[in-house]
């Protein structure tokens, strides 16, 4: 692991990764959400609406894979002080509050027609929120503190206190919820069908693509930026 | 030395009590006036109200829990006595404690009277109250040694604390129906996490601190 903490070594894979991994993913996304929408029968039961599901599955899966990255760039900054770790996971943190928040508009737009309304406080839902606030404030804090000392292990702190935090907060959602009525949602028993199901690893597969190559493409940025200012200080401090 | 730092935070807090505690009130008064006065609404959610008051008058004292002492110097004082920062963030959460759980405590007295909860919900929010606000204060103390020094702290720290608060809402509120003990002790163990954790990761955010 050691061997990428030099930055240069590290642009040297990443820079033509970026562009492999970004294509790729593109190609497989498109490819499996065009054959969602046409290709695929309509289900029995929920008629086009099902199709929202080559999008909104990638989206969950990569919201909370993000937050698992998260957790692991910051057990590694933490523990080893890996100097690349920091900026992995503040470029992890903005696709992964983008994909949250996909994944919710997502489920709102299929909920509509199919529920009946915009939002349900289901359990689920209500923890995808949670996550998707949790985001928002690790961004705000990794932001305010990147530029005092120690600020990378603060946002690492409260990455781990986060990933500790969210199994609790997810069973908690849930145990609430079956204090109410239950909602006679979901696909119970039945499993998805292998006709509509097919598309789904091809958009899962080109979303987790396109998301690593975005967040190489993030780390890239930051570690300019990173150069950029100290040249500047640099330049300033010989003039 | 660590009862003195307990002793010297405690009585700091508690003579800046007023501040939460009247928030506190407030907070529950302004409730009747968003949902209107019927007294069986009031009683049935005033419980879970007050919940949401304690978990905002929480938020006030985060900027001054850790901020001062960092800005005086008296951490890196303690710190080259080699006192481990560990040891300085427990006594910050039991100090903080304190200086605003007791009080919130008994402000959650006339809070219940004034939305009418029944003697028996009040026994089991001052139950729940128990048991939540330590891991209130050490979600507090965690998060002021996470914002110590940045721009907008109060804010920031608001946004941290609040979502990483919802199991103790969840399970605080739980427990006020009648015959549910399960809620009370779902509650006790968050709380017992939280409160146990608290230490390390503010202790490693003040070592943070140093750098």
């Amino acid at each position: 692991m050691h061997a990428f903490a030099n930055p240069t070594r590290f642009l040297s894979l990443a820079r033509p990764l970026t562009g492999w991994l970004g294509w790729a993913g593109a190609v497989l996304a498109l490819v499996g959400i065009i054959a969602g929408l046409t290709l695929t029968p309509r289900d029995y039961l929920q008629g086009e609406t099902v199709r929202i599901m080559y999008i909104h599955v990638p989206a969950a899966w990569l919201g909370m894979a993000g937050w698992g990255g998260i957790a692991a760039a910051s057990v590694a900054e933490l523990v080893w002080r890996h100097p690349l770790a920091a900026i992995a996971a503040r470029a992890t943190a903005v696709p992964g509050a983008v994909f949250a928040a996909i994944c919710l508009a997502s489920g709102s737009i299929w909920g509509r027609p199919t529920w009946g309304t915009w939002w349900e406080w289901d359990g689920r839902l209500t923890s995808m929120l949670v996550l998707f606030f949790l985001y928002i404030a690790y961004i705000a804090l990794a932001d305010a503190s990147a530029d005092r000392g120690g600020g990378a292990r603060v946002a690492a702190i409260f990455g781990l206190v986060g990933a500790i935090n969210l199994p609790i907060i997810h069973f908690s959602v849930l145990w609430w919820r079956t204090l109410h009525q239950g909602q006679s949602i979901g696909f119970t028993g039945s499993t998805i069908a292998p006709s509509i199901l097919w598309p789904l690893p091809l958009t899962t597969i080109g979303f987790t693509l396109l998301f690593t190559a975005i967040i190489l493409m993030r780390m890239r940025m930051l570690l300019a930026n990173a150069k950029l200012e100290a040249r500047q200080r640099r330049m300033g401090g010989a003039a | 030395m660590i009862a003195g730092l307990i002793r010297r935070d405690a009585r700091r807090g508690l003579r800046a009590a007023g501040l939460p505690v009247a928030f506190f009130l407030v907070a529950a008064t302004l409730f009747p006036f968003a949902v209107g006065p019927d007294a069986r609404l009031l009683a049935s959610a005033g419980g879970g109200m007050l919940w949401l008051a304690a978990l905002l008058a929480a938020l006030l004292p985060i900027e001054r829990l850790v901020a001062p002492d960092a800005d005086a110097g008296v951490l890196d004082q303690l710190a080259m006595r080699g006192i481990a920062d560990e040891t300085v963030a427990a006594a910050k959460v039991a100090a903080h404690w304190l200086g605003f759980g007791p009080p919130l405590m008994i402000a959650a007295l006339p809070g219940a009277a004034l939305l009418g909860l029944d003697g028996a919900t009040l026994g089991r929010l001052e139950a729940g109250l128990a048991i939540g606000t330590p891991a209130l204060a050490a979600l507090g103390v965690t998060v002021a040694a996470l914002t110590v020094g940045l721009r907008g702290a109060g804010a920031l720290a608001g946004l941290v604390v609040l979502p990483l608060a919802v199991p103790l809402l969840i399970f605080g509120a739980g427990a006020l129906m009648p015959g549910d003990g399960q809620a009370l002790k779902l509650l006790a163990a968050t709380a017992l996490l939280l409160t146990a954790g608290a230490p390390f990761a503010a202790g490693a955010a003040l070592r943070a601190l140093r750098e």
